[in-house]
C-alpha cells in the first residue's frame, strides 16, 4: 500500500488532510516504471492552498504536457495550511510532492506558478519547509533548480534573487529545449552553474544571478545587464502560435476536495483584442489567438467524460469576441442539456445574444449579470480605453431586466490615472441610473422583487507592460477618501436602498504595487515580512498591515517610491530588459493618448502597430475591417 | 431501475470525507458512463442515496448506496464499469437491483454495523487476552453503561448497553496484521462490535471503545484507535428477535420469502 509522507495523527489532527495525500483521478504515477532513475523528477508548485491551487488551468496543461514526455515525471505541491505549516515546522517534515509524496528536495526541478503579487511569502514558505535555501546563490549542486513562470514574472526583479531561473512567456514552449538541457547535465555531470549559464541562452529563460543592476542618487536605476559572457541583454518573451494543436489534457486531474474551479475549464482563445489600458493580460498574451471550434467541441466531449464533472466552463479573457461562440454554445447546449451538465459563461458582455444564451443555461432568478464598467464617467473610461459606454450598460441592463434578471453586479477602479472627484462621484450616479432603469421600465406587476445592485471597487494597481506602468499610484489614504465619497454619493441616491457598495483593502492593493514595479531591493522587505511570521498574505485573516510596514522601515525602503510617483518615460524601469514584443514606444503612444482621453480602436477594428505582428499569426493576420 | 452498490473504502481514502465521497461517486458515475436518472430543474442531479456517513479516519468493507438509472443494465456491467473509474482503496463490491419504494431506501433501512476496532501499533498498554475478555464480559453484565453522548442539537447521558448488540475480543490474522485495511501497523489484539446504527439510535465504535477502556483501567488516545467497518445491517425480524442482513441481501431474501 501505497505510504504517505505524512502520520495518520498528523492527518487526522489538521483540517482537510485530502489536501495532502494526491491519488486523485488523473493523477499521474510513475513510480513504478522501470525508467524512474533516468527520469527527470519536476515538481510544480501553486504557492497557495490546495483548493486554489488545484483551480488552475495552467498547471494542468503544463502537468498534463510534462508527464506526455516519458523521460519527465511531474509531481505537485501546494501551500500547506497554517495549521500544517506549524506541525511540520516543529516535527521538521520536510515538504513533499502529492504524487511520491517524496521530499521536493530531491527533486531535479522546482517550478513555481506565480499568479499574483500576494503569494510572494508562500513562495518563501515552499523553499524554506522544503529545506531549500531561500537565496538561489546559496543552493548546491543538490538541490532542485528553482523555477518562475506566470504573470508576475513580466517583473520578476522583487523576487529575482529566490529563483534560479524565470521562464518568460508562456509554457507550453520552452520547457522541452530545457529538459533536453538537463537531461545533458545529468549524463555528463555538468555544474549546476554551467547548466544555468546554457539556461539563459534559452529564448525566454532569465537567469537573475548573471545580471547586475546599479542604482542613481535619487533611488531610480541607472543600469541593468548581464555580467557574465553570452548571457543575452534582452530577454524575450515565448508565446504558442500553434494555438490549434497546441497540448492540452484530455483528463485533468479530478480533486477529492471541491476545489475554486470545480469545473472543467475549456480554454477557447489566448489574448484579448480590447487593449484595456490598465490591463497586463491584455497586453502580454498578445496577440488573441483564437481555437478551432472543431478541436473545442471534441476537447469539451473528451474531458467531460474523463473527469465526469457536472459542468464546464469557457475560460478566455473575454468570450464574446470568440469568432465561433455561437456555434460553440449551441453545440454545447446540445451536449449538456440532457446529460444534467451546466454551462457556466464568465467574461461575457451583457448584449441580446449573451443574455439569450444565459436564459437558456441558468436560472434567471437565482443568477446575477456583471458588468466591468471599470470606471464611473464616460471621460474616465476613454482614459483607460475601455470600450464599454453608459448605452452599452443601461441597454444591456433593459435588456437583462425583461429577461427576468433583477440581479446586477458593477466592477470599478478607484485611483485612475487623471481620476477626478465628478469620475469618483459617477460610480454612484451609474448605480443609480442601473436601478432606475428597472424601475422606470418594468412595470409593477413585472418586478420580481427589488432591484438589486452591487458596485465594487478595487484599487488601481499600475503593472509592467501596461501604458500605464508610468503611473503613479494613490496611497492608502487617497483610495480611502474616494471609497467614502462614492460611499456618501450612493447615500444620496434615490434608489440607495438598492445599491450595496464594497472596497477593496486599501494597503494590500498599496504592497501589491510596490511588488508590481518594485526592484531587487523589494526583496529583503519580503523575506523580513515572511521571517516575521508573513504568509498566506492574499488571506486576510493571514494578513497584518503592521508586519510590512515595520519591514519596510527595518529595511529602510520607501514603498511610496515604487508606488506614489509618476516615472518619466526616460526612466530606466526594472522590467525593461524583459522584451515582451509590446513595443515601448506603443506603450508611450497610448499613455499619451490616455491622457489626451484618446480612444485607440480594437485589433480587429484597426492595428494600432503594437510590435506583436512580428509573431506572425493571431489577429494580427486576421483580415480587419 | 433502482440498483444498490456496495463498495469499500481504504487505505489513504480513509482521509475523504462523506461530503467528498458523494462527490467522487457523482464523478465516477459520469465518467462510466451510466444513463442514471436526473432530478428535475436548472441544476438537475442524480438520484442517489447514502446508507449512513462514515467520519474520516475511518476504513470500511461495507458502505452503501442507491441509484436510479434510467435505463435497465445488467447488474454485473454496472459493477464492472464503475470499477474501471475507481482508485486505488475505493472499490465497488456488489451490485443488486432492488425495489423503488421509501421504504427501501437504504437510508432508511440500517439498523446495525459491526466494526473491527484495532488499535495503532504501540499507542497503547492492553492488558493481556485473557484478562481483557473478562474485562469485557463484567462490562458487558453491568446493569447499564452510561455515557454523555453529543448529537447536533444537544448532550445527553445515554445508556448505550442495549445498542451493544455484540462485542468481543479478537485477534488479527496475519494477513489482515500484514495488509491492514487502514494502510498502517497494528496491534494483533483487537475488538469486534456489532452496534446499533440509523437515525434513532446510532451508536459510534469510538464512544463503546472510550467507556470500556475507562471501565477496564487502560488508556486510550482518540488517535490509538483503528476503525472499520465491516458492514451495514438491516433487521428484518422483530426488535426483540433480531434477524439481521446486510443491505446488499435484503431484496434477495425478501425476493425468497414472497
Ligand atoms: S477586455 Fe480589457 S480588461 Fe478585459 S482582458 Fe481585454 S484588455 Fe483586459
Ligand atoms: S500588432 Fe496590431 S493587431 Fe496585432 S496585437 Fe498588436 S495592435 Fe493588435
Amino acid at each position: 500500500m501505497r505510504r504517505l509522507a505524512l502520520s495518520d495523527e498528523i492527518l487526522l489532527s489538521i483540517d482537510k488532510p485530502a489536501r495532502y495525500i494526491g491519488n486523485e483521478v488523473n493523477a499521474v504515477d510513475k513510480s513504478a516504471s522501470p525508467e524512474l532513475g533516468k527520469m527527470i523528477r519536476f515538481c510544480m508548485c501553486f504557492p497557495d492552498v490546495y483548493e486554489i491551487g488545484m483551480s488552475h488551468l495552467g498547471i494542468q496543461i503544463l502537468y498534463d504536457m510534462f508527464n506526455k514526455r516519458e523521460d519527465v515525471w511531474c509531481e505537485r505541491v501546494y501551500s500547506p495550511w497554517p495549521d500544517l505549516d506549524k506541525v511540520m515546522r516543529e516535527k521538521k517534515i520536510p515538504l513533499f510532492a502529492l504524487e511520491s509524496q517524496e521530499p521536493v528536495r530531491s527533486f531535479d526541478f522546482l517550478g513555481i506558478t506565480i499568479q499574483y503579487e500576494m503569494c510572494y511569502t508562500n513562495i518563501l514558505q515552499i523553499l524554506d519547509l522544503s529545506g531549500i535555501a531561500l537565496h538561489a546563490e546559496d543552493r548546491g549542486e543538490e538541490d532542485p533548480i528553482v523555477i518562475g513562470g506566470g504573470p508576475c514574472t513580466y517583473n520578476p526583479e522583487p523576487i529575482a534573487e529566490f529563483f534560479d531561473l524565470f521562464y518568460i512567456g508562456e509554457g507550453e514552449v520552452a520547457y522541452d529545449e530545457l529538459f533536453d538541457l538537463y537531461q545533458e547535465k545529468k549524463r555528463t555531470g555538468m555544474s549546476r552553474r554551467d547548466f544555468l549559464l546554457r539556461a539563459s541562452r534559452i529564448e525566454g529563460i532569465y537567469v537573475p544571478q548573471f545580471y547586475r543592476a546599479s542604482y542613481h542618487e535619487d533611488g531610480t536605476l541607472a543600469s541593468f545587464g548581464p555580467t557574465e559572457e553570452g548571457v543575452p541583454a534582452k530577454v524575450r518573451k515565448r508565446i504558442v502560435m500553434d494555438f490549434n494543436e497546441v497540448s492540452y489534457p484530455d483528463a485533468p486531474i479530478v480533486p477529492y476536495l471541491q476545489a475554486t474551479q470545480d469545473r472543467v475549464v475549456l480554454e477557447i482563445q489566448r489574448g484579448c483584442i480590447r487593449g484595456c489600458r490598465f490591463c497586463q493580460a491584455g497586453m502580454i498574451y498578445r496577440p488573441l489567438r483564437e481555437k478551432n471550434v472543431e478541436r473545442l467541441k471534441r476537447q469539451a466531449e473528451v474531458m467531460l467524460k474523463n473527469t465526469g464533472y457536472d459542468e464546464i466552463s469557457l475560460s478566455s479573457l473575454s468570450s464574446s469576441d470568440y469568432s465561433e461562440l455561437n456555434e460553440l454554445l449551441t453545440f454545447l447546449i446540445r451536449i449538456c442539456n440532457d446529460k444534467g451538465i451546466n454551462i457556466s459563461l464568465p467574461s461575457l458582455r451583457i448584449d441580446a445574444f449573451s443574455l439569450d444564451v444565459m436564459s437558456k443555461v441558468q436560472d434567471v432568478k437565482k443568477s446575477s449579470l456583471t458588468f466591468a464598467a471599470e470606471a464611473g464617467s464616460q471621460r474616465m473610461r476613454d482614459v483607460i480605453n475601455k470600450g464599454i459606454t453608459e448605452e452599452d450598460i443601461l441597454g444591456g441592463a433593459l435588456e437583462a431586466f425583461r429577461g427576468g434578471w433583477n440581479k446586477v453586479k458593477l466592477y470599478f477602479m478607484l485611483g485612475l490615472p487623471g481620476e477626478k472627484e465628478e469620475d469618483v462621484r459617477d460610480i454612484a450616479h451609474l448605480c443609480e441610473k442601473v436601478a432606475e432603469c428597472y424601475y422606470d421600465n418594468i412595470p409593477k406587476e413585472e418586478r420580481t422583487g427589488k432591484v438589486s445592485i452591487t458596485a465594487s471597487s478595487s484599487f488601481f494597481v499600475p503593472k509592467p507592460f501596461t501604458p500605464f506602468q508610468w503611473a503613479r499610484m494613490d496611497r492608502e489614504q487617497e483610495f480611502l477618501d474616494k471609497a467614502h465619497m462614492v460611499k456618501d454619493e450612493v447615500r444620496s441616491m434615490l434608489n440607495q436602498k438598492s445599491i450595496r457598495y464594497t472596497y477593496h483593502d486599501a494597503y494590500i492593493s498599496v504592497l501589491e504595487g510596490v511588488f508590481a514595479r518594485g526592484d531587487r531591493r523589494v526583496a529583503q522587505a519580503i523575506e523580513k515580512a515572511y521571517r516575521k511570521g508573513a504568509v498566506f498574505d492574499a488571506w486576510t485573516e493571514y494578513f497584518d498591515e503592521e508586519r510590512w510596514q515595520e519591514s519596510f522601515r527595518e529595511c529602510g525602503i520607501d514603498p511610496y517610491f515604487y508606488t506614489a510617483r509618476e516615472r518619466d518615460t526616460s526612466e530606466l524601469l526594472p522590467w525593461d530588459f524583459l522584451d515582451c514584443q509590446v513595443s515601448r514606444d506603443f506603450l508611450i503612444r497610448e499613455w499619451k493618448r490616455a491622457k489626451e482621453g484618446a480612444v485607440t480602436p480594437n485589433c480587429r477594428q484597426r492595428c494600432s502597430g503594437c510590435g506583436c505582428r512580428v509573431y506572425n499569426g493571431g489577429v494580427c493576420y486576421e483580415s480587419q475591417d | 431501475m433502482r440498483v444498490r452498490i456496495k463498495f469499500s473504502k481504504t487505505g489513504c481514502l480513509k482521509f475523504i470525507g462523506h461530503l467528498d465521497v458523494m462527490r467522487f461517486f457523482q464523478k465516477a458515475i459520469r465518467r462510466a458512463e451510466l444513463p442514471v436518472s436526473l432530478s428535475e430543474g436548472y441544476s438537475p442531479h442524480m438520484l442517489m442515496s447514502f446508507a449512513a456517513p462514515l467520519g474520516v479516519g475511518k476504513t470500511s468493507s461495507g458502505e452503501y448506496f442507491d441509484l436510479d438509472l434510467k435505463e435497465e443494465i445488467p447488474e454485473e456491467e454496472i459493477l464492472e464499469r464503475l470499477n474501471a473509474q475507481m482508485v486505488p482503496g475505493m472499490h465497488a463490491e456488489s451490485c443488486v437491483r432492488i425495489g423503488i419504494t421509501k421504504a427501501e431506501k437504504c437510508m432508511t433501512l440500517v439498523n446495525a454495523a459491526d466494526y473491527t476496532v484495532s488499535f495503532r501499533k504501540g499507542s497503547v498498554m492492553l492488558p493481556d487476552p485473557k484478562q481483557l475478555q473478562e474485562k469485557l464480559n463484567s462490562f458487558l453484565s453491568a446493569p447499564s453503561v452510561i455515557v454523555l453522548r453529543k448529537t447536533k442539537r444537544s448532550e445527553a447521558e445515554t445508556d448505550i448497553l442495549p445498542w451493544i448488540y455484540e462485542m468481543n475480543v479478537t485477534e488479527l490474522d496475519d494477513r489482515t496484521l500484514a495488509d491492514h485495511p487502514q494502510g498502517t501497523d497494528a496491534e494483533r489484539t483487537a475488538f469486534h462490535m456489532l452496534l446499533s446504527a440509523g437515525s434513532v439510535s446510532n451508536l459510534k465504535p469510538e464512544l463503546v471503545m472510550n467507556a470500556f477502556s475507562e471501565f477496564a483501567g487502560f488508556d486510550l488516545s482518540a488517535l490509538s484507535l483503528l476503525i472499520h467497518r465491516n458492514d451495514i445491517y438491516t433487521n428484518i425480524g422483530t426488535a426483540e428477535n433480531r434477524e439481521l442482513v446486510p443491505l446488499d441481501r435484503v431484496s434477495r431474501i425478501q425476493m425468497d420469502r414472497t
